[in-house]
């Protein structure tokens, strides 16, 4: 476990540019509405399919070029961002709060309460997030929070079974049985002595879970799902860019980026967080 | 080791009655059943026609009995559009889907474990690094896009496969290759970490103390981590099959995902919820055999089970 002996010290430029990475678009989806040179949804039908404007014979008004409909794509990636990172955080937030919240309880009290749970959780786990997620569009309808609510509930299991674990190692520990002797309720017993010392693996689960949500998200809005029609999303973005592939390689290729380097930079840090708070399960 | 699949097995079977009361209640508390399957700028008297042909006006508890029965039985109702059971649509869908996810997981299991491998051992060698650096962008690298870069390179700039369909000789390549790449990142990030906990075992270091070869170290830590590696990669598979959505919408592959896609556009629900519990039906069984291929390959799990 050298990493973690000497890592504190070492230069790590993965994470350095890992974070800066992050930064980068998280300021750009947080400033979206400054940033972004045009209105993401105005069409400019005289302006469809236009380069990059660096590029040679490019239309100048559009950085990254335009699409279909004559909408500018910088504008478009950048609003885009902002709702992968909107739709991530909160459905990996939701889902942690309740998958925590069961499987502390369910772990705590045991018995009946607990294997009800963790049955409702094997069966939500064994239908395939992507596949009850369309399941669940196609009935409820698409739209933003339908797809947070729909992401969250998904998959909360994982949480919960992983909470519920940490409840089940430490419940006999001896400041837990201090606490409890000591006449501490239920509620504080879980919430200010168990949680707190269950939290570096829970934070852990966290931190994947956000690159997993922007790849969901992507992928249902690539599948048409989850978003209508004139909001931009990353993975509608590449949807259509995909029906122009060989004339206009713009429109597949920046918000293509864009979610590469999303991912790519959540999975950096979900890994070193790993490495710092859940040694035993780091990858060395 | 009798006991440990007789409970597997019901555990399993409740699993399943689990997701048929989900998506009986799912369809029913959210809206109205008949209103998802009725073609748009339906009448209301079409809607009350269909409500009865549907059997949706009588009680919850009777329909519920009638779902369950008809599940039993593997009948998933008739298909809206195409007036056919969407239980033999869907097995019409099945083997275009199981022969990509079967390629794919084949490339994805070796690919996976000779990139974990490398990525575990090699740490601090180039070898090693590129195999982390294949490991993260492949995990980043959604499939569609992928997809689509394939389909940029091979089928349009270089023209050596087809872009879509299933007919055409090689048409399988590019959509395997994408679908597996993923779950070999996946499954390689799995044997990494897996095979890193066992190198750090105090008998490794016996091993290594008592002079044996880096190939001979690495077997012993193999042999150790490979029960719950296959488990996960059982797990891993059933990923890779719910996977297929994306995959075949982007090279029009004709198989189940495309067939949910269809009948989600189409509002053909009957199929839609046939695929739902195929799919799901397919994930417990190979959680199911994941569970059995740990428990018979690792002596460790058997005690603690008896």
């Amino acid at each position: 476990m050298s990493g973690v002996v000497s890592g504190q010290k070492k230069r790590d430029p993965a994470l350095f540019g890992a974070v800066f990475l992050l930064g980068l678009l998280s300021l750009a989806a947080l400033l979206a509405p400054l940033l972004a040179p045009h209105d993401p949804m105005r069409q400019m039908l005289l302006m469809r399919l236009k380069p990059p404007g660096f590029s040679p014979g490019g239309g100048a008004p559009f950085l990254f070029g335009s699409d279909e409909l004559g909408r500018d794509i910088l504008s478009r990636t950048v609003f885009s961002l902002r709702l992968s990172l909107l739709v991530a955080l909160s459905s990996s937030g939701l889902s942690a709060i309740l998958g925590v919240f069961v499987g502390l309880v369910a772990g705590w009290r045991g018995g009946g309460i607990d294997r009800l749970a963790m049955r409702l959780a094997d069966v939500v786990l064994s239908v395939p997030t992507l596949i009850l997620a369309i399941f669940a569009i196609a009935v409820i309808g698409p739209g933003v929070a339908t797809l947070i609510g729909v992401l969250a509930f998904a998959r909360w299991p994982r949480h919960a079974r992983l909470a519920r674990a940490e409840t089940l190692r430490l419940r006999e520990k001896s400041y837990v049985q201090a606490a409890r002797l000591a006449g501490a309720g239920t509620g504080r017993i879980l919430f200010r002595h168990i949680l707190p010392n269950a939290a570096g693996p829970l934070i852990v689960l966290v931190a994947a879970e956000v690159g997993l949500m922007v790849l969901f998200e992507a992928g249902l809005t690539f599948l048409g799902l989850g978003i209508a029609p004139p909001q931009p999303a990353l993975g509608a973005m590449l949807g259509s860019g995909r029906l122009y592939l060989d004339s206009a390689w713009w429109m597949t290729v920046f918000p293509g980026l864009a979610i590469f380097c999303l991912v790519l930079a959540l999975t950096i840090l979900s890994d070193r967080l790993r490495d710092r708070l859940d040694p035993a399960r780091a990858a060395g | 080791m009798a006991r440990f699949l007789i409970r597997r097995l019901l555990h399993a079977a409740l699993t399943l009655a689990g997701i048929a009361v989900l998506v009986f209640f799912g369809l029913r508390v959210t809206g109205d059943p008949t209103l998802l399957m009725a073609p748009e700028g339906a009448t209301l008297d079409q809607i009350d026609l269909l409500r009865r042909q549907l059997g949706f006006d009588r009680p919850y508890l009777w329909q519920f009995v009638d779902h369950l029965w008809g599940l039993a039985r593997l009948d998933f109702g008739t298909s809206v559009v195409q007036r056919l059971p969407a239980g033999s649509i869907v097995l019409a869908r099945l083997p275009y889907t199981l022969s990509l996810a079967g390629a794919a997981f084949g490339l994805a299991l070796c690919g996976g474990l000779v990139l974990g491998i490398l990525a575990a051992s090699r740490r601090s060698r180039v070898s090693g690094l590129m195999a982390r650096a294949v490991i993260l962008a492949g995990q980043s690298l959604p499939t569609f896009l992928s997809g689509t870069l394939l389909i940029l390179l091979f089928a349009i700039v270089l023209n050596w496969l087809p872009s879509s369909g299933a007919d055409a000789p090689g048409a399988l390549i590019l959509p395997a290759l994408v679908l597996g790449a993923y779950s070999m990142a996946v499954l390689a990030r799995l044997v990494q970490a897996g095979l890193s906990e066992e190198l750090g075992k105090d008998y490794i270091r016996a091993c290594r103390s008592r002079g044996l070869g880096r190939g001979r170290i690495l077997l012993h830590a193999l042999r150790n981590a490979a029960p719950a590696l296959l488990a996960m990669a059982a797990l891993e598979g059933g990923n890779l099959f719910a996977g297929t959505v994306i995959v075949e919408t982007v090279f029009a592959w004709p198989g189940l995902g495309h067939l949910l896609l269809q009948s989600v556009q189409a509002r053909d629900f009957p199929v839609t919820q046939a695929v739902v519990l195929m799919v799901a039906g397919v994930y417990v069984a190979a959680n199911l055999l994941a569970d059995l291929a740990h428990a018979a390959l690792d002596p460790r799990l058997r005690a603690r089970l008896s």
